[in-house]
């Protein structure tokens, strides 16, 4: 029996549990390939504060082979940390820092060199350079016994870029098209949330489709913070415990935790019971607990948030509006909150209408800014958009299901730590404060919707009231002057009158002229009036008056002329052609200066 | 003709207000009694009911009332030019002619009634002045009374009794045009149902009690009130009606002796305020046991609105409909036939009939 029992690699425990981290399908494979090489990329830029310029590049090598190409115009990579970047399963700069990121275990890339090797046999390439350094190759692969990089050909090369990244895999595969999960769907969905970052993606139809950046500030890298104690797990505290250089307890729990002081750690001690002067690498499993216990009963400030990097409010609208160009768009980012002693904060969007034509609703799920594109259903942040009455905000909605409209629904929860339903990042679980959270930014985001929904229809019923009166008035004008026999009457200035419009007439008596002006509208209105006559008003042959009109109230204009008129109706200037009827509305420079 | 004259005066005058206000760069707007029961009010000369002070002003502001005024000029113009080549439609016709008016059609023939009764109001004239009729429905007449008629085939003579079938002599549209000869009746009395009317026609009640049998068919039309008018007034007779007893027979009542509030201002016209109400009341399904169905929701609804309104409040109304409420039961005419076919005629009627002074003890 015990000689079948042998220690396995993480590596050769992977080979045989693709799924566990998403290359359960070949479509999903390149997928998850494309997806943990650019999210690399997006990470060491932000980190860097590089504008992201991100290139990927998918060609068709085989019927179900692919190859995949990203390169990035990050910081590059330094060469002695290459190999164990991408030949290392479980290495990594982030699993111990806690602060946002898109990777967390170190598993990402490597895991894809990995899933290169088993299906073609063939290297990653890898090539880098660091700001003012030398380019440099590596061809790797994966030695699955030992969890080891193995470098096949390294060599300097010559490469255009000043600093950056390119990584090239081949996989196998499979390619798919206009599909919610599809390599084309993850990119555009990746620059919805990483709004200053370039993508460029050309597929393997050779179509090239570009993600330009609507934003040229890059995000505030999140900071790094030590563990809240609220939500450590006493495994977690035994090993700090171990290996911290404090030497006592007090020490240990102030300089090891975030928001622990002299008072709060006293406060902790005297609950657990424990002296500040012990030793930490003495205290026993129970010592531990007690001090989990009473890290429980004491309150705390929630975690500190520069450790968390939002997209925020503004970008999402503006990155909402550039991918969809809908007609309606709002976003909310809400405060952080705290799960389990991470911090963690919700942001989440709204396009309406517009281009977007079809009543179904798309959902655009992220977790630290990577798309979610498996698993909507068994998902946190749907969860929570299902759990709202759509119905409130005008939309149509069957219970537990998405609402009916043109629109995309965006939700990003970013946290310290993503509680995923999986290694593969597929889903967020279903952790009550973050599902509150979405849910109150979604209500915000319907609300707003509501109110332009409603105005829509206000400002639509207003615009056909009007056009409808527009027809009916002078039918009812010409009727009635037939009924009574008499010239026809123009309807003219009771249109302009339930319209608020602003009315100009003119009456003409031999050689004398007066001009009225009546705002019907309810504000102030200045205005310039020119009139034109080919032998000449008071000495010119072109007159013109400025007036300023209360509203409610009539200005009166008189003249002497000769000759004949030459404008058939009087010419006015510094007023929308809307807000005018009797005259016609011109427009040389007089406008500038009316405000 | 020199009524249709007055009344196109009239009707051309309100055009001229629109055309003036038009003209002016006003908004075009036109006042109009408030045809609500909160707007009736007690004529004490007439003894009628009749518009109050409350108006409400159509504008031309709103969707709805620029429609009414195109509407409206557009119905001034037809009877213009229908009177001038001296012809007459129905409120029907009129309502199928506006289909050839683009957006002035109307959408329903409620609609244009209405506008029609708006120009009464307005032009204080009748809708016949303007060669409007109503649909002829058929009520019709028995009894010991000899009419002179001006029909198209010359002036007949006709006794109502004598002269017609069972069916009797059905009521003209323009009833002012009826001379009263002669008669040998002591009262009228107007009957809602067709079926009660044809209970005393074939028991002859009209013969045995020289009554005029008026059915009133249903809500009564406009010629069938003014005939029960002119027989009250110009024959002196006096005027019983006799409904069902639910809340819509009273309605029907008061439309006969109090004035109707869609027609208000013709009441002076129409109504008859000395007719008097010989049952079904509440009182009867008591006294007599008569056999009643249940009052549907819309029965106390329109009970409780007949408590609130103006021509219902004397104490007997109040009595009868507070009554009705507590019984929740109504009855019909015809459940009199529970003591058998004659019961109406040989005791019922007489004996109310008594109570009320019409038939001598």
């Amino acid at each position: 029996m015990s000689s079948e029992h042998k220690e396995i690699s993480i590596a050769e425990f992977f080979e045989k549990n693709k799924h566990i981290l998403g290359y359960s399908n070949p479509s999903k494979a390149l997928i998850t390939c494309v997806r943990e090489a650019v999210d690399n990329s997006l990470d060491a830029c932000e980190e860097a504060g590089i504008l992201p310029d991100i290139l990927v590049k998918i060609t068709k090598v085989s019927e179900n082979t692919f190859r995949i190409v990203v390169e990035d115009n990050g910081p590059g990579i330094d060469r002695e940390h290459v190999p164990r970047v991408f030949g290392k399963l479980l290495y990594g700069s982030r699993f111990h820092a806690i602060k946002q990121s898109r990777g967390q275990q170190g598993i990402g890339i490597s895991s894809a060199v990995l899933y290169a090797q088993i299906t073609t046999g063939k290297p990653a390439v890898v090539t880098s350079k660091v700001e003012g350094g030398k380019a440099y190759r590596f061809e790797i692969m994966i030695d699955t016994k030992k969890n080891e990089p193995e470098i096949l050909r390294e060599e300097d090369v010559e490469w255009y870029s000043p600093h950056g990244t390119r990584i090239e895999l081949e996989v196998r595969g499979s390619y798919v098209r206009e599909r919610k999960q599809s390599v084309l769907e993850y990119l555009k969905e990746t620059s919805v949330v990483n709004p200053h970052a370039k993508i460029t993606f050309i597929s393997p139809d050779g179509e090239v489709f570009e993600f330009d950046r609507v934003s040229d500030v890059p995000p505030e890298p999140p900071k790094e913070i030590k563990p809240h104690p609220h939500g450590i797990e006493i495994g977690t505290l035994m090993a700090m415990l171990k290996t911290t250089k404090a030497r006592d307890l007090k020490n240990f729990l102030k300089s090891e935790f975030v928001r622990v002081g002299d008072k709060i750690s006293e406060e902790i001690l005297q609950k657990a019971g424990l002296s500040p002067d012990l030793t930490p690498s003495q205290l026993t499993r129970e010592d531990a607990e007690r001090l989990v216990n009473a890290f429980r009963e004491t309150d705390l400030l929630p975690p500190p948030i520069d450790c968390l990097s939002p997209i925020g409010s503004q970008l999402i609208m503006k990155s909402l509006m550039q991918e969809y160009s809908p007609e309606f768009v709002y976003a909310v980012t809400r405060k952080p909150k705290v799960h389990s002693g991470h911090p963690f904060l919700v942001e989440a969007g709204i396009a309406y209408g517009g281009s977007l034509k079809e009543d179904k609703v798309s959902v655009l799920r992220f977790a630290n800014k990577i798309p979610l594109l498996y698993q909507q259903s068994g998902c946190a942040l749907t969860q929570a958009i299902v759990s709202v009455n759509w119905k409130n905000y005008g939309l149509q909605q069957s219970k537990s299901e998405l609402p009916v409209a043109p629109m995309v629904i965006l939700v990003h929860v970013a946290s310290t730590n993503v509680p995923y339903v999986s290694e593969s990042k597929e889903a967020v679980a279903t952790v009550p404060e973050i599902i509150d959270e979405a849910k109150l930014a979604l209500q915000e985001c319907g609300r707003k919707l509501k109110e332009y929904l409603d105005r829509k229809v206000s400002i639509q019923k207003k615009k056909k009231k009007e056009e409808e009166l527009m027809r009916i008035l002078p039918l009812l004008a010409e009727k009635i002057s037939e009924v009574v026999e008499k010239e026809m009457v123009d309807p003219e200035k009771v249109i302009a009158r339930i319209m608020g419009k602003v009315y100009v007439s003119r009456a003409v008596n031999g050689n004398k002229a007066v001009v009225e002006i009546s705002n019907f509208s309810n504000s102030r209105k200045r205005l310039r009036i020119y009139e034109m006559c080919d032998g000449g008003i008071n000495g010119n042959r072109t007159a013109k008056w400025d007036v300023e009109i209360n509203p409610g109230e009539t200005e009166r204009i008189e003249y002497e002329f000769s000759g004949r008129h030459v404008n058939s109706r009087p010419l006015v200037e510094g007023i929308e052609k809307e807000l005018v009827a009797g005259a016609e509305v011109v427009n040389y420079e007089y406008g500038e200066e009316s405000t | 003709m020199n009524m249709e004259k007055k009344a196109l005066e009239s009707l051309l005058s309100i055009a001229e207000s629109i055309y003036n206000q038009l003209k002016n760069g006003e908004i075009p707007e036109i006042k109009i009694s408030t045809r609500t029961k909160y707007n009736i009010e007690f004529n004490e000369e007439s003894e009628v009911w009749v518009y109050g002070d409350r108006t409400s002003t159509r504008t031309a502001k709103t969707l709805k009332g620029a429609y009414m005024m195109l509407r409206m000029a557009y119905v001034m113009g037809f009877i213009k030019d229908q009177l001038r080549i001296n012809k007459s439609s129905t409120l029907r016709e009129l309502y199928y002619i506006s289909e050839n008016w683009g957006l002035a059609k109307f959408d329903d023939q409620s609609d244009s009634d209405r506008l029609i009764e708006d120009l009464e109001i307005l032009t204080a004239f009748q809708r016949e002045h303007f060669h409007i009729r109503p649909e002829e429905d058929g009520a019709t007449v028995i009894g010991p009374v000899r009419i002179r008629e001006e029909t198209r085939r010359g002036v007949r003579e006709i006794h109502c009794q004598e002269d017609v079938g069972e069916g009797g002599y059905q009521i003209p549209v323009n009833v002012d045009k009826l001379e009263f000869v002669d008669h040998d009746a002591k009262f009228v009395i107007a009957i809602e149902t067709g079926g009660m009317r044809d209970r005393l026609v074939e028991n002859g009640f009209d013969e045995k009690f020289d009554a005029i049998i008026v059915h009133l068919k249903g809500q009564p039309a406009r010629s069938t009130r003014r005939l029960l008018k002119r027989l009250n007034t110009e024959l002196n007779l006096p005027v019983v009606v006799f409904t069902d007893g639910d809340p819509w027979s009273y309605r029907i009542y008061a439309s006969v002796a109090y004035g109707s509030i869609k027609s208000a201002h013709l009441s002076e016209y129409l109504a008859t305020p000395s007719a008097m109400f010989v049952g079904i009341r509440p009182t009867d399904i008591v006294k007599y046991k008569l056999p009643s169905d249940k009052l549907t929701e819309q029965d106390i609804k329109a009970l409780n609105a007949i408590l609130t309104d103006p021509r219902f409040d004397t104490d007997f109304w109040k009595t009868e409909v507070k009554l009705q409420l507590d019984l929740k039961k109504k009855s019909e005419q015809q459940a009199l036939a529970k003591y058998g076919l004659d019961y109406v005629t040989d005791v019922y009627l007489p004996e109310r009939l008594t109570e009320l002074g019409v038939l001598k003890a």
